[in-house]
């Protein structure tokens, strides 16, 4: 089994994963979110079994690593924050400066919202977003459907 | 396509530098020992030199015009894979070799990772190291340096493969009849050093 050069991961996909990262957690913090990536990924790459699909097990990090950030900024004290009740705080990350929309898209289930980036940020047919998130073509479907209701409830507020 | 999906479509605002973020990941990286090879360019007379250092020294240094993606999947077969673009670790080896083409430096002291080099040809490329600025020696006497007084052919070999070169000498190597020999860099480059060091008239 030969894993190519770590630094090829990082020539051809850290732009790509920027910007799945921005939209998943924003701009603000997409770019520590990608460098948490790339650092566990690189953690763990000599221990690889095989190198198929590198390119989905990097995704799969980073929508660990914007799920463990949005739950963070989550919790975070609202100390600073006047006026807002630290349970509609957990609900969504409403600090973090962005329009509804991505707002929205950041409260989804990670599942869901990898589903929804893969599908409509990157415009990729149901077949790609599984091949992108190791999962079935069917499970790819699911995620973007019931990722989509939701956002349409959540805009409809 | 409904409303909500065009705007999903339109994507978030995203810039990304990429050559920063690189830098980071570097130091970063290093500082969390997961670089196992840390490689740079640097310039020089003989076209750009691109260098490959682990932890314990140089490993490989490729002449421009060597395929650098081959470089680089052989050293992550044979080395780690745990591979990055990261200057500031490289800095030592770079500034070394700069200072060597501007004749400031004759001995380098950066350390020698000889990891690439096994068996016969670790013998023949220790006792090149040893070949000092400024002199020349012969394939004949490194096959006897290294043990093996007949193989002068298989010591020109060893030193054909030598994965360091400039810095483990093998260009101070030549025919006892005072012939260049060969040079896996190319012959202007063996030239151009020895007439740098002084050995061979300009």
């Amino acid at each position: 089994m030969h894993l190519p050069p770590f630094q090829r991961l990082v020539d051809d996909h850290a732009p790509e994963l920027h910007r799945f990262l921005v939209a998943c957690v924003g701009p603000t913090d997409a770019e520590d979110c990608l460098q948490e990536t790339f650092l566990s990924a690189l953690r763990a790459y000599p221990r690889l079994r095989h190198a198929d699909n590198l390119r989905a097990w990097l995704y799969l990090i980073a929508q660990r690593k914007a799920t463990d950030l949005i739950r963070r900024v989550g919790r975070r004290p609202v100390s600073d924050l006047d006026g807002v009740a630290p349970e509609r705080l957990s609900e969504a990350p409403r600090e973090l400066p962005d329009d509804g929309l991505w707002l929205a898209v950041r409260g989804l289930p990670a599942k869901q919202r990898a589903a929804v980036v893969h599908r409509f940020v990157f415009d990729l047919a149901y077949v790609d977003v599984a091949a992108r998130m190791g999962i079935t073509e069917e499970a790819a479907r699911q995620n973007v459907s019931a990722g989509l209701r939701r956002l349409r409830q959540e805009m409809d507020r | 396509m409904n409303d909500l999906e065009h705007q999903l479509g339109q994507g978030p605002d995203t810039a990304f530098d990429v050559s920063r973020f690189q830098a980071d990941l570097g130091r970063r990286a290093s500082q969390s020992g997961l670089l196992d090879v840390a490689y740079a360019a640097v310039d020089s007379p003989l076209g750009d030199l691109t260098v490959f250092v682990t932890p314990r020294g140089l490993v490989r240094l490729a002449y421009e015009g060597e395929a650098i993606d081959a470089t680089l999947q052989e050293l992550a077969e044979r080395v780690s894979p745990r591979i990055l673009h990261a200057p500031e670790r490289t800095d030592n080896a770079r500034r070394e070799l700069e200072a060597y083409f501007a004749g400031r430096l004759h001995a380098f002291t950066q350390p020698v990772d000889w990891s690439l080099i096994r068996g016969f040809a670790a013998e023949v490329l220790h006792a090149t190291a040893r070949i000092p600025f400024g002199s020349v020696s012969t394939y004949g006497r490194m096959a006897i340096e290294a043990g093996s007084p007949r193989a002068a052919r298989a010591a020109g070999n060893a030193l054909g493969s030598n994965p360091i070169p400039i810095v483990v000498p093998c260009h101070r190597v030549l025919h006892a009849d005072g012939g260049l020999g060969g040079y896996s860099g190319g012959l202007h480059r063996k030239r151009f050093l020895l007439q740098l060091e002084g050995t061979l008239p300009a």
